[in-house]
């Protein structure tokens, strides 16, 4: 009788849990249904193409271009990468094939501090120190694409590090040996066996690097001057998607408020474009292991 | 041109140090920068005193209660829910294609940004629940943004639980439950909690999620469906707006004072789990 009892607790507490487990794919599912919801009629009835593709955003007239920020997202990102790629990736060949364990010790805990420090803070730097420094040095109003390139590339290293420090530490030790043994420099072996044996991870975390960088918010709004027009330098200021978002949301009301949500759509959409191919990757280098 | 194999490592090796270098002189210079800017700023007074004139004087005591509000309801929230999709995942099913969805569905809430959050935090929580800008709005929203990283090292942490352990709990005639409450979550807990100061790491920094969600009202709350301004969104408005510098490098400083804190703690906190079971 006890026993019976047990059991049936058992398959109570198993459900429940599976219940639980599907919390995380339930509250995907709910956003994407309500950003969805709010966001695509307005485009629908402008037509999606003049949303994608206009030049004018005066959401109060019920003109709704989003190409500048589209293409200020896309700048700004890549300017990151630009700074933020070579950073990282030297710093995890470093840390995993250069330094002495006791450095990496030091080290690793200051770069995931690095990924720790509040995006308004990152900001805040770029207001007092970098923007003034590109106005001196470079002339233009200092709030540049520039400006928000440099503070982005330094929020993605810690993600592009810490991937790639897995990656390479995946790549079995025989590979190391085996390129040692063959005479190779350490240098060589990094680049003609780790490297192209790591490739996937390391592609995916620029992936993942780049899906921050689009969509970091607060640290953009305060450097990059957030003009809507598109950029024809990099001293040029610049909105992104997720500036046009927050900088309205405040007061918008109505069509705009809607159009705000289409914003969110876009961003959205880039941004699971990039997830899938982030999890694409890193599932082709399981498969291979 | 042809390098000597041993020089150009060498060159190379220098390079990748002087990168090495600069990321981690970076990261110095923001925290010593905010610190000797902001440390002079904070004293008693800036810690217990409510700000007064929009911020230009007074303290900080409102929004640090509406920090640690806003992230307790969020842990309340997060913490059941990730670390039971934890259990489920490693102890109750095997790898097969509900892992795969869940998983997936786990990875892409993690990437997906805070400003997305707000807005529909924004949307169901404020607007279609009438719950108002709220602690109670925003404190669910953020328990959204939160479970992935939960989940992770919640999971991480139970499957590091030598399998030894779950076998002598069975042949000592306990169920699946008992093992998993008992032996497994017990055994667990450092890894858990590090996932859960983390999580509360990624809270207090929070601003774009919270600014829709939870508001930014000076006042001390009274409720959870009070609004509430927490120290990020404090420090961002009294930066953006120019109110008052001095006492934006004030509420920076203990910004980033307590992430310093965070960070110490999970690692203190790891190593210790890691040696317990290698």
């Amino acid at each position: 009788m006890k026993k019976h009892h047990l059991e049936r607790n058992e398959k109570l507490t198993r459900f429940t849990l599976l219940l639980i487990a599907f919390s995380a794919v339930t509250i995907l599912a709910v956003i994407t249904i309500f950003i969805f919801a709010e966001g695509t009629p307005i485009m629908l009835r402008y037509g999606v193409k003049k949303f994608l593709l206009g030049l004018d955003w005066y959401p109060t007239e019920k003109s709704f271009g989003l190409l500048p920020m589209i293409a200020g997202s896309l700048m700004v990102t890549l300017g990151a990468l630009v700074l933020g790629v070579p950073f990282g990736l030297a710093c995890a060949i470093f840390l995993t094939e250069f330094s002495s364990k006791r450095l990496r010790r030091v080290i690793k805990p200051v770069i995931e501090l690095l990924a720790g420090i509040p995006s308004v803070v990152y900001g805040f730097m770029g207001v007092v120190i970098l923007v003034p420094f590109i106005r001196e040095t470079f002339g233009g109003p200092g709030l540049s694409v520039l400006a928000a390139s440099i503070i982005l590339g330094i929020m993605i290293l810690p993600t592009i590090i810490s991937i790639s420090i897995d990656s390479l530490l995946a790549v079995p030790s025989t590979y190391r040996d085996g390129s040692i043994a063959m005479g190779a420099t350490r240098w060589q072996t990094v680049r003609m066996v780790l490297l192209p044996a790591a490739r996937s991870g390391i592609i995916a975390s620029i992936i993942l690097g780049m899906g921050r960088a689009i969509g970091e918010t607060m640290a953009v709004i305060m450097i990059a001057g957030n003009a809507i027009s598109i950029p024809g330098s990099i001293l040029a200021p610049v909105r992104t998607l997720t500036s046009n978002i927050a900088l309205e949301m405040g007061y918008a009301s109505g069509e705009h408020r809607e159009a705000l949500f289409a914003t969110g759509v876009i961003l959205f959409i880039i941004i699971m474009i990039l997830n899938t191919l982030a999890n694409i990757t890193s599932a082709k280098r399981a498969r291979k292991k | 041109m042809y390098f000597n194999p041993r020089i150009e490592q060498k060159i190379v090796r220098t390079v990748l140090w002087l990168f090495t270098f600069i990321t981690v002189a970076i990261l110095v210079f923001i925290v010593v920068f905010i610190l000797r800017k902001g440390l002079p700023v904070v004293n008693w007074e800036f810690l217990s005193r409510n700000p007064l004139d929009m911020g230009k004087a007074g303290g900080v005591f409102s929004t640090i209660v509406g920090t640690i509000a806003l992230t307790l309801m969020a842990l309340v929230v997060a913490t059941p829910l990730g670390v039971g999709t934890a259990i489920f995942l490693t102890e109750y099913t095997f790898e097969n294609r509900l892992t795969r969805i869940i998983r997936f569905g786990a990875e892409c809430l993690a990437g997906i940004p805070s400003i997305i959050f707000g807005l529909f935090g924004f949307i169901l929580f404020v607007t279609k629940l009438k719950f108002g800008w709220s602690i109670l709005s925003g404190g669910l929203t953020l328990a959204f943004m939160i479970l992935p990283t939960i989940i992770r090292t919640s999971e991480e942490a139970i499957r590091s639980v030598p399998e030894s352990y779950r076998q002598v709990s069975f042949s000592l005639g306990s169920t699946k439950w008992q093992t998993v409450s008992r032996v497994v979550l017990p055994s667990a807990l450092p890894g858990i909690v590090t996932g859960v100061i983390l999580s509360i790491g990624r809270s207090i920094g929070e601003t774009a999620a919270v600014i829709f969600t939870a508001g930014s009202v000076l006042r001390l709350p009274s409720s959870i469906f009070s609004s509430s301004r927490t120290m990020a969104v404090h420090f961002y408005i009294l930066a953006r707006e120019g109110i008052s510098m001095p006492m934006a490098y004030g509420t920076a400083a203990i910004l980033v004072i307590a992430i310093l804190v965070i960070n110490l703690a999970t690692y203190y906190l790891m190593e210790k789990f890691i040696r317990r079971y290698s």
